[in-house]
């Protein structure tokens, strides 16, 4: 799967603030879909439908316990995420440092009318 | 030196970037709209700006293309102002030209931009928000063309530095 792919899949998934919240919480540890549900005004099965996207962005995973079947934060695609923004904020900010050198340039030729007033100091 | 640019993404299409500048307004804008400041920051280490036309009024056209120092190649962007409002607002309609780079921009063109900039005590914010045509454009702009040839350059950078060391 190409990972643009991948990419949609995990900003899909981040687009909610239920489901981020879920995250917040499973970087603290796992549990289990009640302790889940717990914190939000929200029923089991709809908690399992968020649970289920977040499965399928692989940014979570369900461990063995046939019990309690604890939910676990997966940080792979999450760190791919950021890599993207931070990569993107990267070209933008090479410009921009640029732009800031370039209006350096430009306020010291064309100094502001407030730097004409008169410089008497008593 | 000002803090550096913030992204966020608000929504599945779209991309935003804020930044803020020591400059008053009017001077970020004038760097956004005149050819011979634009291709002054505008750009990636080791390409030129040979193409800078900028017709800033409503409908009016724009076209950018920039030329590999090493390698000859080209691509640029090209579009249509939508918003003009200075030295407030400014909005394009941007679409990718491959040049000889090849490629196309992901899942279709034009990316909608606008520029919105605020000014206190002499600090301009500049908000620049892009709104692709579909989500794959937008997770795939940022591996077009454009940031191969930057990735090629930091990877000469990396290396003259490792020479060096």
């Amino acid at each position: 799967m190409p990972a643009t792919h991948h990419l949609d899949a995990t900003f899909a998934a981040l687009a909610d603030p239920t489901r981020r919240a879920i995250l917040a919480r499973l970087a603290e540890g796992e549990a289990s879909v009640m302790e889940l549900a717990e914190p939000f005004a929200l029923s089991q099965p709809a908690i399992s439908k968020h649970l289920k996207v977040l499965e399928r962005a692989g940014l979570i995973s369900t461990a063995q316990d046939a019990q309690r079947r604890p939910r676990a934060l997966e940080a792979a695609p999450l760190d791919e995420a950021m890599a993207w923004i931070e990569k993107y904020r990267d070209i933008w900010e090479r410009n921009y440092q640029r732009l800031d050198a370039l209006l350096d340039e430009l306020k010291s030729v064309r100094p502001k009318s407030a730097a004409k007033k008169k410089r008497r100091k008593g | 030196m000002p803090a550096p640019a913030e992204v966020t993404l608000p929504s599945d299409r779209e991309v935003s970037v804020t930044r803020q500048f020591n400059a008053p307004r009017q001077l970020v804008y004038d760097a956004h709209t005149k050819p011979e400041l634009i291709r002054k920051w505008m750009g990636y280490t080791d390409w030129d700006m040979p193409v800078c036309e900028m017709d800033v009024r409503v409908g009016g056209k724009y076209r950018w293309q920039w030329k590999h120092k090493e390698n000859g190649k080209q691509f640029g962007f090209f579009g249509p102002f939508t918003e003009v409002d200075a030295p407030a607002r400014l909005a394009h309609d941007q679409y990718f030209d491959p040049g000889n780079l090849g490629g196309a921009m992901p899942s279709g063109d034009p990316c909608e931009v606008w520029l919105e900039l605020t000014e206190q005590d002499g600090v301009t914010t500049l908000t620049s928000n892009m709104k692709f045509a579909s989500k794959e454009a937008r997770d795939g702009a940022v591996s077009t063309g454009m940031t191969d040839g930057m990735e090629f350059s930091y990877t000469r950078l990396d290396a003259m530095a490792a020479e060096a060391a």
